[in-house]
């Protein structure tokens, strides 16, 4: 039986490993390269890789790390398929074809693009023309304004024209492959995400659903699997601050009977 | 010695698997010259994309009546992934119906379930004893990403099911030529011990 998956986020700002909280605050957290060695070797089903920042500048020119910083995103991605051989979805400055194309040359086997497709929802009909929609991840920033779900882009920075399920209807028309819907009124927050926003885009779509946004503990990615019908449960925060985290998580949620894939470590 | 070549007709994620046979340790080169076709002792065609795009570049960039005979005149072990091994059908229906290398009969066609791509782990249930299944446990998870699959005409070649709202091939194998929905490049642990015993045939 095919498993539900969980998935890390690694939001890289400034060629940086960082921790996000409501799309506004950033903390840093280490060493990009490093990072998805570890959590390849605790058993991650699958990565997402997210550019965030604001500029092309990947290197903050701290030379008081023990470690040396990779300054170009797509050497570090090229890294990073080097260390892991599992799937790779890279988001972030996603604008064109060519965008795309040169991420997948590096080693990404999914790219994730949102504000892209929310100024040119065509943009998401070529890329899956191009590449496959198994290629085509469609991020959605959403955030509750006057009682209703509205599109975000830009990092949550502008609001859309979009309402959520007009959007949903649009992305998987033109050929998405899979849907990452991630609130930004819970990043960051670990209150467990928000299963309202999920069941309402799972209904609307026969694509598979992402959860992303808000979990805290091991508990919220049992209560997205439980109570909608998300493919894959993801999150940044939550992974970074203990050790295994992915293998205790998926221990956990195996011990729960969720189908999930029988947690393992792995050496690498 | 083995001698890995991973044909490239630019729609593949040949970095992947380059990636992974490196780290196997074996030597391995990324090439469509028929001397290295040639030269190698094991040949594999990845795959990622649509079937009609992905056969045309196939026809445009490899020298297929080279690597007829060296697989299937020479029998050189071949593997074929996801696409790569949708190529080897007779016909595909994938934006409309396009030839394929025609080498194992029959049709790739759209799978029946309600949600498409069928992405994530799904495990397989062995049909026929094969060497390439040697020291995988009990826990065969590969990583899939497909919407469509092999049919194929003679199923006594399926070696491996996986049911995704319906029974489908994941593994076929003819003899010296081998085709697997999955990506072994990224099913990790389970992914390294398959390739390992390909590169052993």
């Amino acid at each position: 039986m095919k498993k539900r998956r969980l998935i890390p986020v690694i939001l890289l700002k400034n060629g940086y490993l960082v921790q996000s909280k409501s799309f506004q605050f950033y903390q840093n957290i280490g060493n990009p390269v490093q990072a998805v060695k570890r959590l390849s070797q605790w058993g991650s089903d699958e990565l997402i890789y997210l550019d965030i920042s604001g500029d092309d500048k990947y290197d903050i020119e701290r030379d008081d790390l023990n470690y040396k910083n990779t300054p170009i995103f797509l050497d570090i991605i090229k890294k990073v398929s080097k260390v892991t051989f599992m799937p790779i979805t890279v988001g972030g400055k996603i604008k064109n074809l060519l965008d795309a194309e040169k991420r997948l040359a590096v080693g990404a086997d999914k790219i994730s693009v949102n504000s892209a497709a929310i100024e040119n929802p065509d943009f998401i009909i070529n890329l899956a023309k191009e590449f496959g929609s198994q290629c085509v991840v469609i991020s959605v920033d959403v955030k509750i304004i006057d009682n209703k779900y509205k599109i975000l882009s830009h990092g949550g920075t502008k609001i859309s024209n979009y309402e959520l399920e007009e959007y949903i209807n649009i992305v998987e028309k033109n050929g998405a492959g899979e849907i990452l819907v991630n609130s930004i009124d819970r990043d960051g927050l670990g209150i467990g995400y928000d299963l309202n926003l999920l069941n309402m885009v799972t209904d609307r779509c026969k694509i598979p659903v992402i959860a992303c946004g808000g979990a805290g503990k091991w508990q919220h990615f049992s209560d997205a699997l439980s109570k909608t019908k998300v493919d894959a449960v993801s999150a940044a925060n939550i992974f970074w601050y203990t050790d295994q985290s992915i293998y205790l998580s998926k221990k956990y949620l195996y011990e729960q009977k969720h189908n999930i894939r029988k947690p393992d470590l792995i050496e690498i | 010695m083995t001698k890995v070549c991973i044909l490239d007709y630019g729609s593949g994620n040949v970095g992947s698997v380059n990636n992974l046979i490196q780290f196997l340790n074996y030597e391995c080169k990324i090439s469509n010259d028929p001397k290295e076709i040639e030269k190698s002792t094991h040949i594999i065609l990845p795959g990622v994309g649509a079937f009609g795009a992905a056969m045309q570049k196939v026809k445009n960039k490899i020298p297929i009546k080279k690597l007829e005979n060296e697989i299937l005149k020479k029998n050189k072990p071949f593997l074929g992934i996801c696409v790569g091994m949708q190529l080897m059908a007779t016909t595909g229906e994938e934006f409309g119906e396009f030839e394929g290398l025609g080498w194992i009969e029959g049709k790739v066609k759209k799978m029946k379930s309600k949600i498409l791509p069928h992405i994530g782990w799904n495990d397989i249930t062995i049909k026929k004893d094969s060497k390439i299944f040697s020291g995988l446990n009990e826990h065969k998870d590969f990583y899939f990403v497909h919407s469509f699959h092999f049919d194929l005409k003679d199923k006594n070649l399926v070696v491996a099911e996986t049911e995704y709202g319906e029974k489908f091939c994941s593994i076929f194998q003819k003899e010296n030529i081998i085709g697997v929905q999955f990506h072994p490049e990224k099913s990790q642990k389970t992914g390294q011990v398959l390739l390992k015993n390909f590169l052993s045939l």
